[in-house]
């Protein structure tokens, strides 16, 4: 600090300006960096076409160089930024907390064992080959390379084997690429430094040691399973107390971004502690899920730019001081081991990716073609972490810039070399493309109907596919975890609230529109006026009316099955909501189909006498019922059906005789409808004869092959009752059917049975024993 | 049960299944044997009841559709050689099957087929075109009941808005090959059939 008064002697005024550097150096020279490689990004894109053809690695890399240069002629030495703390501390975890953040998480799981195939063991066959490999070269004495022994060969082989694809990444998301390969690179590069790092960890302890024993090895074995287990579980662990921690934030809503960032941290820190991995990533995708059904919108836009800023920074930093590095250290340069170095390196990950294809395809729906094996291996690229990691190395090894040379090296290789040249050698080979931008309404509700329909064909066909799993955990999430960690979870209040929302956001656009052109901007409820079928004015659909829809249809739309109904519960079906509408609409809709071909104009006074008092006679006559209905119909297919099979399986004559009772039960129908119904007929309150759909699906619940039977009898009763219109398709909506229960089936169906029992031959009702 | 299967599925008709659908000696006595054990009449054919009662499809939202699918028009009864070929539309594709036979008729499970079959799904009538009303059957099929006809209704127009081409206000099957050509059909209309 200057002193005014100072050195100089006697200058007893105030100063007017002062100025005191070392103060604030470090900060401001931290922010200088930042700053540079901001601007260096900036630069970047003015020029678009640069981006397409060389990936901004290359480009931080070549501005760093650069400046090294410049700073190595002014003999500046580069902050000590990359010390071993300031890196895995500061520096490393934007960048895995952004990787993880953003990771698609459906391609992940539908392919979460491949991808962690070849992470894992991918990367132990990378560290391996090439450290053996290495070593057979250092046995050569004529490359002056025998003082590296095994483990320290096998250590640089752990380091140079972390692959950093971004690079690849960005080429593959531009082109397109399948989904399948995207997101095996996409994840082993996340992976993959969990097993670096317990391979690093493993050997440098063991670079250390004067000698190996076998049990040092299995130990290194047992360590990488308490590693990724623990990492595992550390990570849901983190995050699912984040989720749950941002379930009571409402009243707070400024700090929600905090938690998220304060509990990755955490994990982090943690993790590091114990020298465990992947924490992060795994508390990441755990948080992600329920934190942004918690937060406010805000706060989840601000989580999300966020992230990704600070992963953008931490990445641009790495790579522009890899580049200033470069100049200013001292190097080992061995043509020999650097050369083999990058040859071995290439071999191995072709190699490996071949194997480990050949070996994990058969498991596969969509096993990998040769081509996207070849994606998978070139777009390997060493990058940041492998840098980092040498770059740490303890200086206890002898050789450590020999491995800072190689490194460096190969880095430079790959991210110039085969970054420049994957996207054009990617297009050539014409890699299978995937859907970008498939986000429209259609492909939302096609690929659903898709999904449902591969679900009914596996269950018809009685075997599983991955979809057991998934099935299995969303039940789990539904009843236990979504409970406990979401504040708010009915499905509806959160569409209301989307209502008001964009019903809000709707009168705002309308404002904004110039031409103040109101009718271009319809709400969805405003479209409730017009049911015009063919006259239907082209509606402009707004974007907010898309997301709605997208939103509408993502969360309503009934997910793939879950399996709960096994086998040996013959009795009841499961108590579930959406099954339950299901099987409510079915009906209606196979009622609707039956009745629909049918004769409206057939009025009471046409049925004969003799069928009106149909009582409790055998088959013959019963025959010529069902002759003489089938006749009147004129071609409901279905019923016919129905009629068969109800000949076929032998139905008795009482039953039966439910079927053609009369019009007049029509108005009893309506007089038990007018009842107002006990609550598990609410569930009937449809028009039509609801008491009537309720038993039929009552009779849904007894063993599958009788109900049919009977609610097909039902559904002839509906036909020659019903006088009603046919209904549009669409059902009202029903009120959710509370009271239907099993165990309220009797009571029920005693009180649904009486206002038609009164009209009716008694004993049959009786015998339906339903 | 399975030497009831093999003695009643000849290895002619095997060979002939083999070819027509692509299936492999052991998916078809596999499959055969869970085809007569649905085919609770003993028949040889499986009527519409008999796929009711599986109870998976009972509560699959497009259960009904699904069963509609594997009866050709207006028939009642399916047979296995029908079975197999409905099945046949969700064998995975193979690499190797693209080329070959370029002038041969298009395998069963080719990915037009596929998309036929889902196109299928919604066009009951068969007039290769998907109506709005169609499409809203389906929708309210797939969509719980806290959706409302006017919801449902704007969602069955911007689907039809975005797909309608020719301005029929109805998807015709080109216009829906054209609106999933980005999509992965033949990963999502798969499946890997036990051996």
């Amino acid at each position: 600090r200057l002193d005014p008064v100072g050195t100089e002697g006697g200058l007893a005024n105030l100063p007017v300006f002062t100025m005191d550097y070392p103060r604030i150096q470090v900060p401001f020279e931290f922010t200088l960096w930042i700053l540079l490689a901001s601007f260096a990004k900036i630069g970047f894109h003015i020029y678009h076409k640069i981006t397409i053809w060389i990936p901004e690695s290359c480009l931080l890399i070549s501005i760093g160089l650069i400046v090294g240069g410049i700073m190595y002629s002014v003999k500046e030495e580069p902050p000590a930024v990359l010390s071993s703390n300031v890196f895995f501390l500061y520096m490393l975890p934007p960048i895995i907390l952004d990787s993880g953040y953003f990771m698609p998480t459906r391609p992940f799981f539908e392919n979460v064992g491949t991808v962690l195939w070849y992470a894992v063991v991918g990367t132990l066959w990378n560290s391996i080959g090439i450290g053996l490999s290495l070593f057979a070269i250092c046995q050569f004495e004529v490359f002056g390379l025998q003082d590296i022994n095994l483990q320290e060969n096998l250590l640089f082989g752990a380091i140079i084997s972390a692959v950093d694809p971004v690079a690849a990444l960005n080429v593959f998301e531009d082109i397109g690429v399948n989904e399948q390969t995207y997101i095996v690179i996409f994840g082993e590069g996340l992976f993959n430094d969990a097993v670096t790092v317990v391979l690093y960890n493993m050997f440098s302890f063991l670079a250390d040691l004067p000698i190996v024993e076998s049990t040092d090895v299995f130990l290194g074995v047992a360590r990488f399973f308490v590693v990724a287990a623990g990492g595992v579980l550390f990570g849901v662990l983190f995050g699912f107390v984040a989720a749950f921690t941002t379930r009571f934030t409402h009243n707070v809503r400024q700090i929600e971004p905090l938690f998220v960032f304060m509990y990755s941290y955490l994990a982090y820190l943690v993790a590091e502690c114990f020298a465990i991995s992947s924490v992060l990533i795994t508390c990441a995708i755990t948080m992600k899920y329920y934190v942004e059904e918690n937060v406010s919108q805000r706060s989840c836009t601000t989580i999300r730019h966020v992230v990704k800023m600070l992963g953008t920074v931490s990445e641009t930093l790495i790579f522009f001081f890899l580049g200033v590095v470069t100049i200013t250290t001292e190097h080992e340069w061995n043509w020999a081991y650097i050369l083999f170095t990058l040859v071995f390196a290439f071999i191995w990950r072709g190699l490996g990716i071949l194997v480990l294809s050949q070996i994990v395809n058969p498991f596969r729906t969509i096993p990998f073609n040769f081509k996207d094996q070849f994606g998978l291996a070139y777009g390997g690229l060493r990058g940041a972490i492998c840098f980092a990691l040498v770059f740490t190395l303890p200086d206890t090894i002898n050789r450590k810039n020999l491995f800072v040379t190689a490194s460096i090296a190969v880095i430079i290789f790959t991210v110039f070399i085969q970054g420049i040249s994957i996207r054009p050698i990617v297009e050539y080979i014409n890699i299978r493309k995937t859907n970008k931008d498939l986000m429209t309404i259609n492909v939302e509700i096609h690929t659903r109907v898709m999904e449902h329909v591969v679900c009914g064909i596996e269950d018809l066909c009685g075997q599983w596919s991955h979809y057991y799993w998934k099935d299995k955990f969303k039940k789990f999430n539904d009843r236990i975890l979504r409970r406990i960690l979401l504040r708010d979870n009915r499905a509806e209040s959160s569409i209301v609230s989307l209502y008001k929302k964009l019903e809000l956001q709707n009168a705002i656009d309308i404002l904004d529109t110039p031409m103040g052109d109101i009718s271009a901007a319809p709400s969805l409820v405003s479209l409730s006026d017009e049911r015009k079928e063919s006259s239907r004015p082209k509606k402009k659909f707004m974007a907010a009316d898309v997301r709605k829809m997208h939103d509408i249809l993502s969360k309503n739309m009934y997910k793939i099955r879950q399996k709960t109904l096994a086998y040996t519960n013959k009795y009841s079906l499961p108590d579930e909501s959406r099954t339950r509408e299901i099987l409510i609409r079915r009906h209606a809709s196979i009622r609707r189909s039956v009745r629909a071909g049918s004769f409206r104009e057939l009025p009471d006074r046409n049925i004969p006498k003799s069928q009106k008092y149909y009582s409790l006679q055998p088959g013959g006559d019963l025959e010529s019922a069902f002759a003489l209905r089938r006749r009147s119909r004129g071609g409901g297919g279905e019923v016919d059906r129905i009629s068969d099979h109800l000949q076929l399986s032998g139905v008795s004559p009482r039953s039966s005789s439910r079927s053609l009772v009369p019009m007049r039960r029509l108005n009893t129908i309506e007089e038990a409808r007018q009842h107002t119904p006990p609550t598990g007929l609410d569930v009937l309150d449809e028009r039509g004869p609801g008491s009537l759909l309720g038993s039929s699906l009552r009779g849904q619940r007894a063993p599958v092959p009788a109900p049919r039977r009977r609610s097909s009898d039902r559904e002839d009763e509906d036909n020659i009752d019903s006088t009603e219109e046919s209904e549009p398709v669409n059902p009202p909506p029903l009120p959710p059917p509370g009271g239907w229960a099993p165990e309220n089936q009797d009571a029920r169906e005693n009180g649904a049975g009486d206002p038609l029992l009164r009209h009716s031959s008694q004993g049959s009702r009786g015998s339906r024993r339903l | 049960m399975g030497s009831r299967a093999s003695t009643l599925l000849r290895e002619e008709e095997i060979e002939e299944i083999k070819k027509e659908t692509g299936f492999s000696h052991s998916q078809i006595t596999r499959l055969y044997s869970r085809f007569t054990s649905l085919d609770k009449g003993e028949n040889g054919t499986l009527s519409r009841e008999d796929f009711q009662r599986i109870p998976e499809l009972a509560i699959n939202p497009l259960g009904d559709r699904i069963i509609n699918a594997f009866f050709p028009e207006g028939e009642d009864q399916v047979n296995f050689r029908g079975f197999m070929r409905t099945l046949a539309h969700f064998r995975p594709i193979e690499d190797n099957e693209k080329n070959k036979n370029a002038a041969a008729s298009e395998p069963l499970n080719s990915r037009t087929n596929k998309l036929l079959f889902a196109f299928r799904l919604y066009d009951l009538d068969r007039d290769d075109k998907i109506s709005r009303d169609e499409l809203l059957q389906v929708l309210r099929m797939m969509v719980g009941v806290n959706i409302s006809d006017e919801q449902l209704g704007s969602i069955a127009d911007r689907t039809i808005q975005e797909a309608d081409t020719n301005g029929d206000n109805s998807i015709s099957f080109n216009e829906f090959i054209k609106v999933l050509e980005k999509v992965d059909v033949e990963q999502k209309m798969s499946i890997r059939f036990l051996h």
